[in-house]
C-alpha cells in the first residue's frame, strides 16, 4: 500500500477512510439514540445534526493543516489557552455552580475545550524535540506543562475535564518511553497523595459522588438516584434490549441526563448487551486505527500526538461507561461521539482532524 | 531552556520504543474494555431479573377501583339502601390558563365559599399540577346542570361522580340498617389485621352500625384494579390492563317497610320499641326504636351541631329494641305458668285464693296485686287472662330462683338473641350466681317473689321478649330472630339465617296449650286485659299485657301516675300473636313511661296486626289466602 505511487482521492483530501467510516457510523448511531433519548424531539435532532455537520467540517479543515504547521501553532495556542483559563477564574460566567465559560459577547467559549487539544500538542512537541526516551529534566518540564492547566481547570471546578487533560499529557509521557520504574514510583506517589487530596482537594459534592458510587442505595432519592436509575436501565435491557424507542426508563423519564452523560444507559436499555458489545467494538476499532496511525506517523511529534489523542479518546469511553454502570464516580464526562452536546463533539472531531492530518502527512512525503 | 544535543537521533529505535508503548497502551485499553464488559454482563445478564423487576416497579402502578356496595331491599323488593352519585366539582390546575379569572367566573355560576376557595388553593399548592383537586364537593342537581351548560368556557374544570350511600327512608330504618361513614384509622388497622386492607384501598366508606356493619364483608365486594404506566412524575401515560371490581352482595331483608312505617307512626313521639317477628321462621318484620334519627347525616360526616342535638335525654342513638333493658313484667306470666305446671306445683284446675296480696309465711311484708281487693278464686287461665300477680308470687316462691332462671334461659332471656346486628345487650336474667357476682350478696328468698311477675332484678330487651314469645307460640320450636333473608349476587342467591336453635321440650306438651289458650282468652274474653284493644279485629289474635313499674312503690302507698315524674311512670308492654290457630306473626311492644300495657301497648300491637293482615289476609280458620 505504502509503496503505491498513486495517491488516492482520500489522501488528497487528507482523510483516513477507515477512521472516517467508523466516525460517521458512530454519528449515525448517535442520531438514532439521541432521537430516542430526547423523547423524539425533532428540534433537538436538528440542532444535534447541525453540530455534527459543523464538527465534521472542523475535522476536515484541521486535517488540511500539516503537522509542520501545527507545530508552529503549538506555543501560541497553549499560552492563549492558559491565559484564558486564568481569565475564566477571574471573570468567567458561572452556570450550575461551576465557572467554566468566557463570555465573548457573541458567544460563550469554554477554554478548557481548547486545552484538550493544546496540552497534548504542547507536550508532544516539547518531548518530541528531544531524544526518546526523555531525560529527567524534560519530564519535569513536561509534567509542568500538563499540571498548570489541569489545576486551573480543577479550580473551576471541572473534575471530568481536568482528568481528561491530565491523562492526555500523561499519555504523551508514557508513549515517549517513560521508564517503567518511574511509572511505578509515580503511581505509588499518586496513591499516597490520594489521602490528602480526598480531604483537602475535593469539593463536598465530588466526595458525595464517590461515596455514592460505593453505596448508591444509601441515598436513593438524592445523589444515588442517578446511579440507581442508570443501573436499572442497563440491567433491565438484558441481552437483547427492549427495542429502539421502547426503553421505559428513558421514555418515561426515570433516567436523568439521558441524552447527555447517561446516554449509554439508554443504549443499553434499548439495545441490550448486543448493542453494548457492538458499541465497544466500534470504539476498539477507532482506538486501534488511531494507534496504527500513530505508530506509522512520520516523526515523534506526530506519533506522540496521535497516540495521546487516541488514548484520551479511550479515557472518555472508559470514564463515561464506568460511571453510568457504577464502577466510577459520576464526573460529568460525555460518551464520545454519541452524547448530545456540541462542545465535546467539536473538540473530539478536531482531535480526529489532527490524527488524519498526521495519517496523511507521511504519504505526501512518499511521493 | 535545553539546548538540542548534537547526538544523532536513532529514529528506528525510537520508532520501536513507541510501537512497543503503543502496543502496551492497546493491551491496557483491551483489558479495561474487558473490565467494563464483565461489569455490564453482571448487570445485564446475571442481575437482569432484579433490574427488570425494579424497572417495572418504577413504571407500573396499580390503581385500585372501588367495588359498588351491595344494595339492601325489604322483603317485598323495596329499595332501602342505595348508592347515589355525588358530584364534585374538580379542577386540573395544569389545564387552566388563568386560574384566578376562572375561579371568579365560576363563583358567579356556582356558589363557592371563601373557605372552599382557600382550601382548594392550598390543595393545588401541595399537589402535582396535573392532579385533579376538589373545588366544591356534593353539588346539587341545579349546580350540576348549570355547570354542564357552561362547561366549554372552563377548560380544566370537570364534574366527577362518586357513589355514596343513601337511605331513602331516613330515620324509619336507622336502628335496623345502621349506616356507612368514612373509613377511619382504627378500622383500617383492623382490616389490616384481617388481611383486608388491600380490598379496601379504593373504598371510601365502611359500615358503622346495624346491618351495614354486621354484613360489611358481604356488602363490600372485591376491589378491582387498573394497571397503568406512569412516568417519573407519576403522570399516567396509558392503561396496561384492568380487572373490574366485583360488586358486593345485595341483601334482601325480612323487614316489611310498610309495617316499619306503621310502627314509627304508632309510637309518634313516645319513647319505645317495637319488634314484629315472622312466627314461621323468626324473620324480623319490623324493628323500630323511637326516637330515631336520619342516618344520611352520618354518611358525609355529621356536623358537631347535628351530633350534639342527638345527645339529648331521649337518647335517640340507643337502639331500644336490642339495647333497651326493661322489666318484662307480666308478659312472662305464660312462661311462668308452664314452668309451674311442669313442676307439678299446680294443675290446669288448681284454684287458689287471692286476697289482693301475697306474704311469705311469718314475714310482715305484703307483695301487692295490681287489683287492691284481689281476684278471688284464681286458676291458671284466670291468672294469665286477668294478669293476677298474687298467683305468680305464690308459684315463684314455691319454685325458687334456680328453677326459674334455668327455665327462662331456655327462652333466651339473659343471653344475646343472636340477631344480625352488633348492637345488642344480654340484659339480666337473675340467678343466685348472678347476684353474688354482681352485688357480693346472697340471694334472698324475697327476691324471687317479684321475679315471678317479671320484675325485680329481671330485665329483658324487646327483642328478647319477642323471641321468648315466638318460642312459646311455636310450642318450643326456636327460630332465632334475624333481619337478613338472602344475599344475592348476579344470579346466585344464598339463603342465610335459616338455622334453628334446639327446641324447648316439655315433659307434658299439653302445657303449651294451657298457656296459649289463656293468652287467647286475654283478647277474647271481656274480662281479658287486651279485650278492648282488639275488639272487631278480622283475624284471631292472642296476647298478654304487661305494666312494668319503673320505681318501687313504698309499702301501703298506691301508684298514682299524676304524682310521679314522667320518667318514673310505668312502662307499657304488650306481647301478641295471630292468628291463634296458626300463628304467623309475633309482636312485642314496649312504650316507656306511658302507663298500662292494655291501654297503650295493646292498641299499638293492634295497628301493626291490622296492617299486616290487611296486606296478608287470612280466613278466620287461620290459613293464609295468598
Amino acid at each position: 500500500m505504502q509503496l503505491n505511487d498513486k495517491r488516492s482521492i482520500w489522501d488528497k483530501l487528507h482523510l483516513d477512510l477507515p477512521l472516517l467510516i467508523a466516525l460517521l457510523a458512530m454519528m449515525g448511531a448517535s442520531l438514532a439514540i439521541v432521537y430516542s433519548a430526547s423523547g423524539q424531539n425533532s428540534a433537538m435532532m436538528v440542532r444535534h445534526a447541525t453540530r455534527m455537520a459543523g464538527a465534521i467540517i472542523g475535522m476536515f479543515i484541521l486535517a488540511q493543516f500539516s503537522p509542520a504547521t501545527l507545530k508552529r501553532l503549538v506555543i501560541p495556542m497553549y499560552c492563549a489557552g492558559l491565559l484564558m483559563l486564568v481569565g475564566v477564574l477571574l471573570f468567567g460566567v458561572s452556570s450550575k455552580g461551576a465557572q467554566r465559560w468566557l463570555d465573548l459577547g457573541v458567544t460563550r467559549f469554554q477554554p478548557s475545550e481548547l486545552m484538550k487539544i493544546a496540552v497534548p500538542m504542547m507536550v508532544a512537541w516539547y518531548i518530541g524535540r528531544n531524544h526518546l526516551p526523555p531525560r529527567a529534566l524534560h519530564l519535569v518540564v513536561g509534567f509542568t506543562i500538563v499540571m498548570l492547566p489541569t489545576l486551573l481547570i480543577k479550580e473551576q471546578p471541572d473534575l471530568g475535564t481536568s482528568i481528561l487533560i491530565a491523562s492526555s499529557g500523561v499519555f504523551v509521557l508514557f508513549l515517549s518511553g517513560l521508564s517503567w520504574r518511574l511509572i511505578g514510583f509515580l503511581t505509588g506517589l499518586v496513591a499516597l497523595a490520594a489521602w490528602p487530596f480526598w480531604h483537602y482537594g475535593m469539593h463536598a459534592y465530588q466526595k458525595q459522588r464517590v461515596l455514592t458510587l460505593f453505596n448508591p442505595e444509601s441515598d436513593p432519592l438524592g445523589s444515588g438516584y442517578h446511579i440507581i436509575q442508570s443501573k436499572i436501565a442497563i440491567g433491565s435491557g438484558g441481552i437483547e434490549g427492549k427495542g429502539w424507542l421502547q426503553g421505559t426508563q428513558s421514555q418515561l423519564e426515570f433516567l436523568p441526563e439521558r441524552h447527555t452523560d447517561f446516554i449509554f444507559s439508554v443504549l443499553s436499555e434499548e439495545f441490550g448487551l448486543f448493542g453494548v458489545c457492538l458499541l465497544l467494538c466500534m470504539y476498539l476499532f477507532i482506538i486501534g486505527r488511531g494507534l496504527y496511525i500513530a505508530v506509522n506517523a512520520q516523526d515523534a511529534f506526530g506519533k506522540l500526538l496521535a497516540g495521546a489523542l487516541t488514548l484520551t479518546f479511550f479515557v472518555y469511553v472508559f470514564v463515561n461507561i464506568g460511571m453510568v454502570s457504577g464502577l466510577l464516580p459520576v464526573v460529568g464526562v460525555p460518551l464520545p461521539l454519541i452524547s448530545y452536546g456540541g462542545t465535546s463533539m467539536v473538540t473530539l472531531m478536531a482531535g480526529f482532524g489532527i490524527i488524519m492530518s498526521i495519517a496523511t502527512d507521511k504519504r505526501m512525503l512518499l511521493k | 531552556m535545553l539546548k538540542r544535543r548534537p547526538t544523532i537521533r536513532d529514529h528506528s529505535a525510537e520508532a520501536n520504543l513507541f510501537a512497543r508503548r503503543a502496543f502496551v497502551g492497546f493491551v491496557f485499553v483491551t483489558i479495561l474494555v474487558a473490565v467494563l464488559l464483565s461489569n455490564l454482563y453482571t448487570i445485564q445478564v446475571d442481575d437482569h431479573q432484579d433490574y427488570q423487576t425494579r424497572s417495572n416497579d418504577n413504571r407500573i402502578k396499580v390503581i385500585p377501583i372501588a367495588p359498588n356496595r351491595g344494595l339492601i331491599y325489604d322483603r317485598n323488593g323495596v329499595l332501602l339502601a342505595e348508592n347515589k352519585p355525588v358530584y364534585n366539582l374538580e379542577v386540573i390546575p395544569e389545564d387552566v390558563d388563568d386560574l384566578d379569572t376562572s375561579l371568579s367566573e365560576m363563583s358567579k355560576l356556582i356558589d363557592i365559599s371563601e373557605q372552599q376557595r382557600n382550601d382548594f388553593i392550598k390543595d393545588i399548592k401541595h399537589n402535582r399540577r396535573f392532579k385533579s383537586q376538589v373545588l366544591k364537593a356534593r353539588l346539587n342537581e341545579q349546580e350540576v346542570a348549570k355547570f354542564s351548560v357552561n362547561q366549554h368556557k372552563f377548560p380544566g374544570f370537570s364534574i366527577e361522580a362518586r357513589l355514596a350511600r343513601y337511605y331513602p327512608y331516613a330515620d324509619t330504618l336507622t336502628h335496623a340498617l345502621g349506616y356507612v361513614a368514612k373509613l377511619n384509622r382504627k378500622e383500617l388497622t383492623k382490616l389490616e389485621s384481617q388481611d383486608q386492607a388491600t380490598n379496601y384501598r379504593a373504598t371510601h366508606d365502611i359500615g358503622k352500625l346495624g346491618i351495614e356493619k354486621y354484613y360489611e364483608q358481604l356488602l363490600h365486594g372485591q376491589v378491582g384494579s387498573q394497571r397503568v404506566e406512569v412516568n417519573n412524575r407519576g403522570r399516567v401515560i396509558r392503561t396496561l390492563s384492568m380487572t373490574p371490581p366485583e360488586p358486593g352482595h345485595d341483601l334482601v331483608l325480612t323487614l316489611d317497610i310498610g309495617l316499619q312505617q306503621i310502627a314509627q307512626h304508632a309510637l309518634k313521639d313516645m319513647r319505645g320499641a317495637i319488634v314484629v317477628m315472622d312466627a314461621k321462621d323468626g324473620g324480623v318484620l319490623a324493628l323500630y326504636s323511637n326516637p330515631s334519627y336520619d342516618p344520611n347525616l352520618f354518611v358525609h360526616g355529621i356536623s358537631s351541631k347535628n351530633y350534639k342535638a342527638l345527645l339529648n335525654p331521649d337518647r335517640p342513638l340507643i337502639n331500644r329494641t336490642t339495647q333497651g333493658r326493661y322489666a318484662p313484667a307480666s308478659t312472662v306470666k305464660p312462661h311462668m305458668a308452664i314452668l309451674a305446671l311442669e313442676e307439678g306445683l299446680v294443675t290446669e284446675h288448681t284454684k287458689m285464693w287471692d286476697p289482693g296480696f301475697f306474704q311469705i309465711p311469718n314475714v310482715e311484708h305484703k307483695w301487692r296485686d295490681w287489683k287492691r281487693w284481689g281476684h278471688g278464686h284464681v286458676d291458671v287461665y284466670k291468672a294469665i287472662e286477668e294478669s293476677c300477680d298474687t298467683y305468680f308470687y305464690d308459684v315463684s316462691y314455691r319454685l325458687g330462683i334456680t328453677k326459674i332462671s334455668d327455665f327462662m334461659a331456655q327462652f333466651g332471656f339473659g343471653d344475646l338473641t343472636g340477631i344480625d346486628i352488633h348492637e345488642e345487650t344480654t340484659a339480666i336474667l337473675p340467678s343466685k350466681e348472678w347476684k353474688e357476682g354482681r352485688f357480693r350478696e346472697s340471694w334472698w328468698r324475697g327476691d324471687t317473689i317479684s321475679v315471678g311477675i317479671g320484675q325485680g332484678y329481671w330485665t329483658a330487651t324487646p327483642m328478647q321478649i319477642a323471641n321468648a314469645t315466638n318460642i312459646l307460640v311455636n310450642k318450643g320450636l326456636n327460630h332465632p330472630p334475624h333481619l337478613v333473608q338472602v344475599a344475592k349476587k348476579e344470579n346466585e342467591v344464598t339463603q342465610i339465617n335459616n338455622d334453628e336453635k334446639p327446641p324447648v321440650v316439655l315433659k307434658n306438651p299439653d302445657h303449651w296449650r294451657i298457656s296459649l289458650d289463656a293468652m287467647h282468652n286475654t283478647v277474647k274474653k271481656v274480662t281479658g286485659t287486651a279485650h278492648r284493644a282488639f275488639k272487631g279485629a278480622n283475624y284471631d289474635p292472642a296476647g298478654k299485657t304487661g305494666t312494668a313499674q319503673v320505681v318501687s312503690i313504698a309499702q301501703g302507698e298506691r301508684y298514682d301516675a299524676k304524682s310521679l315524674k314522667e320518667r318514673q311512670r310505668d312502662n307499657a308492654i304488650y306481647i301478641g300473636f295471630a292468628p291463634f290457630d296458626d300463628p304467623q306473626i309475633v309482636v312485642s311492644v314496649v312504650v316507656e313511661n306511658t302507663g298500662g300495657g292494655s291501654s297503650v301497648g295493646a292498641p299499638i300491637a293492634r295497628q301493626l296486626m291490622d296492617y299486616y293482615f290487611s296486606a296478608n289476609p287470612v280466613t278466620l280458620a287461620g290459613s293464609a289466602k295468598q
